[in-house]
């Protein structure tokens, strides 16, 4: 019990848990500078190089991007398994470790699941817009009778990767939501502008704390957090249904479902520490973020990062262990073809780099852990590129071997996609709780219970 | 006096207090006392209130559970009759009924349309939205999401009544207490 002490730093009480948590949102003014530059510059690529891209991509057609036969999937599923890998830490910060009972995870699951909805906004668009005409492809993706008399086709990893992305979609929001509903009743009744009264009014539907409600409210948030479990690790097994249940060389290896999820965790937790380092500090979050979160984040980090490095070593092994020629070569493509620097580069970041997480000093170091969650951010990125384009650009017949090389288009999608979930996230900070008020005052309680008597006249003895 | 029909309807007599410990004690006191009408309204959950007034509502995880298995089933009764029945399609020697790869979405649709079930059956069996309720008429009762806790003890409790109430709720020295009218 000792050790939680750090888990809230400063001496809160419940109203100075309002004020640090809901002030950010409720006194607009403390948005300064930063925040507006980076809103700024994000907004630039969220409103104006992401649609212009889309815009041409579908009066052209995907042949802007670099794609062509036999590396039909180039970076738009690239970038598409990144953010759903990013995503997921999310979930697995709100669901998994709600379940394991880690309430240190109370001051982040918020800032995370919001991170996990706009990531999978990003990642929805590439799929999409990779049909080329996403309108024409609504048959062949959502099984609803048209006039062709044709279904999808369910026995194929591709709808089912339809199916769990949707769902992961729908039920995050639907969980994200149902956390945020006593937070909207908290700044409505905070709220001092009128405005901002009826804003929070709404969404809030009327909550009143009664604890009849706190009872069914707690039960539904619990069962959504058990069914989000084996909601996020199916998620991205299907994805790697995508490429393992396929024979192309490089693919076909039964590690990739855990590895993938492992990869998943990685990445998001390194997304996690990325943005919530800023904002802690930019918006006086530090005593509920605090040394020992990042601290903690980062051994999640290392941990899953050591899995991943582990698939790695295996997928090596697979290409000598097989005895196929195909996969054999492959190997030899990624350590010294023309993309060799991307392997290599990857190897750097994902394998060598989280290391240095080993050292106590080093996991609460705010620069290092920032520096190491920006290399896995980009060693995740060049993970995908390796298995991904670099597998398809050599197959089984010599003569169709092509290389692929990205376009404009490609990177203005990327950096367009990345400036969206900029934007939303800084919309986020500025119009929504950024972290639980509710489940932080819990925690406080069950924290300061037992060491701050407020009152003596009370005897609770059976009501514990 | 206390139950004559008179003009201002009352909703209930209500306390204020500081900390959730003496919400819990309160609440207990209440139900050993015989009230059976008791609302607590706290900014988060407090394990033992439910316990304390005796509040059983078991439903919310059988809705999920009803949920998750007319969702199973519907995953596969879409699956099946697609594959089976309205576009059979021979491909790579796999049988019309493949349930391994039928599995995939059946799991999905099983979680979605629990997950979906459960949070607006939850909603539902909490009435909301309702965005009007007379406990808000409750002087200071903005704090309810704050860092003050409220109980009530309403107007249709066959115990009820404006002196007795008082002087119970007096006893367990709560900050404030007021008498809480229903509009209309």
């Amino acid at each position: 019990m000792a050790e939680n002490q750090q888990l809230i730093e400063g001496n809160q009480t419940y109203a100075s848990l309002d004020t640090v948590i809901g002030d950010v949102v409720l006194d607009q003014r403390r948005h300064k500078l930063p925040w507006l530059t980076t809103f700024g510059i994000a907004s630039i690529f969220a409103l104006f190089v992401l649609p212009l891209t889309l815009a041409w991509l579908l009066y052209q057609g995907i042949g802007v991007w670099g794609n062509n036969i036999p590396v039909g999937w180039g970076f738009p599923i690239v970038n598409f398994v990144w953010w759903i890998g990013i995503g997921h830490a999310g979930t697995l910060i709100s669901a998994i470790l709600l379940l394991l009972r880690q309430q240190w995870r109370n001051s982040i699951n918020r800032f995370a699941e919001a991170m996990t909805i706009f990531a999978v906004m990003c990642a929805g668009m590439y799929p999409l817009f990779h049909t080329g005409r996403p309108w024409v492809a609504a048959y062949w993706l959502l099984p609803y009778p048209n006039i062709m008399a044709v279904w999808p086709q369910f026995r194929s990893p591709l709808m089912w990767d339809v199916f769990a992305v949707s769902t992961y979609f729908t039920v995050s929001l639907v969980f994200w939501f149902l956390g945020l509903v006593p937070d909207f009743a908290t700044l409505r009744d905070k709220a001092t502008n009128k405005f901002a009264k009826y804003a929070y009014a709404i969404p809030a539907m009327g909550w009143r704390g009664s604890h009849r409600h706190w009872h069914r409210y707690e039960q539904a948030y619990l069962i959504l957090a058990g069914l989000s479990t084996p909601l996020v690790l199916s998620v991205h097994t299907i994805v790697s249904y995508d490429f393992a249940v396929s024979i192309v060389p490089g693919w076909n290896v039964t590690v990739f479902p855990p590895y993938f999820v492992a990869g998943a965790v990685f990445a998001g937790f390194a997304m996690v520490l990325l943005l919530a380092i800023p904002v802690r500090a930019l918006y006086g979050l530090k005593d509920l973020i605090t040394m020992r979160h990042i601290d903690w984040m980062a051994k999640i980090m290392l941990t899953t990062g050591l899995i991943v490095f582990y698939g790695y070593n295996l997928e090596v092994f697979y290409g000598w262990f097989s005895g196929e020629k195909v996969e054999t070569a492959l190997m030899q493509w990624r350590f010294y073809g023309p993309y060799a620097w991307a392997y290599w580069l990857l190897i750097f970041c994902n394998g060598i780099a989280p290391q240095i997480l080993w050292s106590p000093k080093a996991r609460r170091n705010i620069p290092i852990v920032w520096t190491v969650s920006f290399i896995v951010t980009i060693g995740m990125w060049l993970e995908r590129f390796v298995i991904i384009p670099m597998s398809l650009m050599r197959n089984y017949l010599p003569s169709s071997d092509r290389m692929f090389i990205p376009t404009f288009w490609d990177f203005s999608m990327f950096f367009g996609t990345i400036g969206f979930f900029i934007f939303m996230m800084f919309l986020f900070v500025r119009f929504m709780p950024s972290i639980t008020i509710f489940e932080m005052k819990d925690l406080l309680y069950k924290l300061g219970a037992d060491k701050k008597p407020q009152s003596d006249a009370v005897g609770a003895g059976e009501a514990h | 006096m206390s139950h004559a029909p008179i003009a201002p309807k009352i909703y209930g007599m209500v306390a204020e207090f500081e900390t959730p410990d003496q919400l819990v004690h309160a609440a207990s006191r209440a139900k050993e006392f015989g009230y059976t009408s008791i609302d607590g309204h706290s900014p988060f959950p407090i394990h033992g209130m439910s316990e304390a007034t005796g509040f059983k509502c078991n439903l919310v995880p059988w809705i999920f559970l009803v949920g998750g298995i007319l969702g199973g089933l519907t995953g596969i009764a879409l699956e099946s009759y697609v594959s089976i029945l309205d576009l059979p399609l021979e491909i790579g020697g796999k049988p019309l009924f493949s349930l391994p790869s039928f599995f995939p979405i059946m799991y999905e649709c099983t979680i979605l349309f629990s997950a979906l079930a459960g949070a607006i059956g939850m909603m539902a069996l909490n009435g909301f939205p309702r965005p009007y309720h007379p406990i808000f008429d409750c002087p200071g009762f903005e704090r309810a999401s704050q860092d003050r806790f409220f109980l009530a003890i309403e107007a249709d409790d066959p115990l009820y009544s404006e002196i007795e109430t008082r002087r119970f709720l007096a006893g367990l020295e709560p900050i404030n207490i007021s008498v809480v009218e229903e509009e209309e």
